[in-house]
């Protein structure tokens, strides 16, 4: 990890990786998203509704990736000052964010004709709600700290960690509580779920992960583009004011 | 000397938020612990014999629809089933129309009140679907045939 403290050296590993993770991640989920819509079978009860699950699980899964990120980050920023943790944190906020509001809506859409509402307030959908406001409310604070003082504030590091508690609640929530969402079908080695379904739903949890990993990867290389055109711009305003007289 | 001090520094740092977050992990844990009962959907059927809440007070009681309890009144729209979760069996009465996946032996969870005589009445149904996913072409199985089925294709 220390090998990427260098940006330079980030950016050139970057510049070919981005483009690999976006390109074979978009070939793979809409390969996933295929399969899932025109092939996979319909399911005994919910009938064709099951196919929002190819997106909803993967989604739900990087809204929580995302957060773990941010934390990771937030940890290595704090501990380590590596110089791009701040810069990683900020890239996946975005992506994060996206990607929980997507399963709170395909969850809400599946739940109208699945259990006759669009939403209830048990302990998985609330605290996934939760980390969508935390997102709202972790943005907010990076852009108001690194307006301050020039992204030297260790504010949205600490928010970053404390906020990863409501990730082990999420996926505790039904299973810990009774909650109208149902426990999770696919646990460490086994699978409640039949195979025709399972196997499009991983290969597009694989797809979404590798575009979500692009996206981050782009929006860093942006962030680290936009430092390095400030610091110029800086440097010119300097040069003039001392040439003057 | 100046190398020395900086490593001690990020030690340092690195054991000051260990025990931040061990703590903070201690806090939510216990937070969670006390919530236990309040974040709770809904109650089931052993809780609702074991302590009945009020006649008249709004509570939402979820389990599994007992296999050949469902009876549609002859009216048509009146239904009257039992709810079970393996320990206890709470009657059901509920008028109007159920979500396409309240069948029998699968969840629900009903939204009303318990009645003087026993009978829980219901405003609202929801269906609960559980983590079984399995196929349509099963579905005529029973679910012994059809997790049989889903072993052997695994």
């Amino acid at each position: 990890m220390h090998g990427l403290a260098n940006p330079a050296r980030f950016l050139r590993i970057a510049r070919w990786l981005m483009p690999l993770c976006l390109s074979a991640g978009l070939v793979v989920m809409l390969g996933a998203l295929g399969w899932g819509l025109f092939f996979a079978p319909a399911e005994r009860l919910q009938g064709e509704t099951v196919r929002i699950v190819y997106i909803h699980v993967p989604a739900a899964w990087l809204g929580m990736a995302g957060w773990m990120g941010i934390a990771a980050a937030g940890f290595a920023e704090l501990v380590w000052r590596h110089p791009l943790a701040g810069i990683a944190a900020r890239a996946c906020a975005v992506p994060g964010a996206v990607f929980t509001g997507v399963c709170l809506l395909t969850g809400s859409l599946w739940g109208r004709p699945a259990w006759g509402t669009w939403w209830v307030w048990d302990g998985r959908l609330t605290s996934m709600l939760v980390l969508l406001f935390l997102y709202f409310g972790w943005m907010a604070l990076s852009q108001a700290s690194e307006d301050s003082n020039g992204g030297q504030s260790r504010a949205p590091a600490i928010f970053g960690l404390v906020g990863a508690v409501n990730i082990p609640i999420i996926h505790y929530s039904v299973i810990w509580w009774n909650s109208q969402h149902q426990a999770p079908s696919i646990t460490m080695g086994k699978s409640a779920m039949a195979g025709d379904f399972l196997w499009p739903l991983l290969l597009a949890t694989l797809g979404f992960t590798l575009v979500f990993a692009g996206s981050a990867l782009a929006r860093m290389r942006a962030i680290l583009a936009n430092q390095q055109a400030e610091a110029r711009l800086r440097r010119k305003a300097l040069n003039e004011v001392y040439r003057t007289p | 000397m100046a190398q020395a001090g900086r490593i001690k520094a990020k030690h340092q740092r690195l054991v000051l938020l260990a025990v931040a977050l061990l703590v903070l992990i201690g806090a939510a844990l216990l937070a969670a612990w006390a919530l236990r009962n309040q974040a709770s959907y809904f109650y089931v059927p052993a809780e609702i014999a074991a302590r009945p809440p009020e006649p008249g007070r709004s509570v939402r009681l979820g389990g599994m629809v007992t296999r050949g309890s469902l009876k549609t009144a002859a009216d048509g729209v009146t239904i009257a089933f039992a709810v079970e979760d393996g320990r206890a069996r709470v009657p059901v009465r509920f008028k109007g129309i159920v979500p396409s996946l309240f069948v029998e032996g699968s969840g629900v969870v009903a939204e009303g009140r318990l009645g003087a005589d026993g009978v829980f009445q219901a405003d609202n149904l929801l269906a609960k679907h559980d983590e079984n996913y399995v196929p349509r072409e099963m579905k005529d199985m029973t679910r012994d045939q059809a997790e049989q089925v889903m072993r052997e294709t695994k």
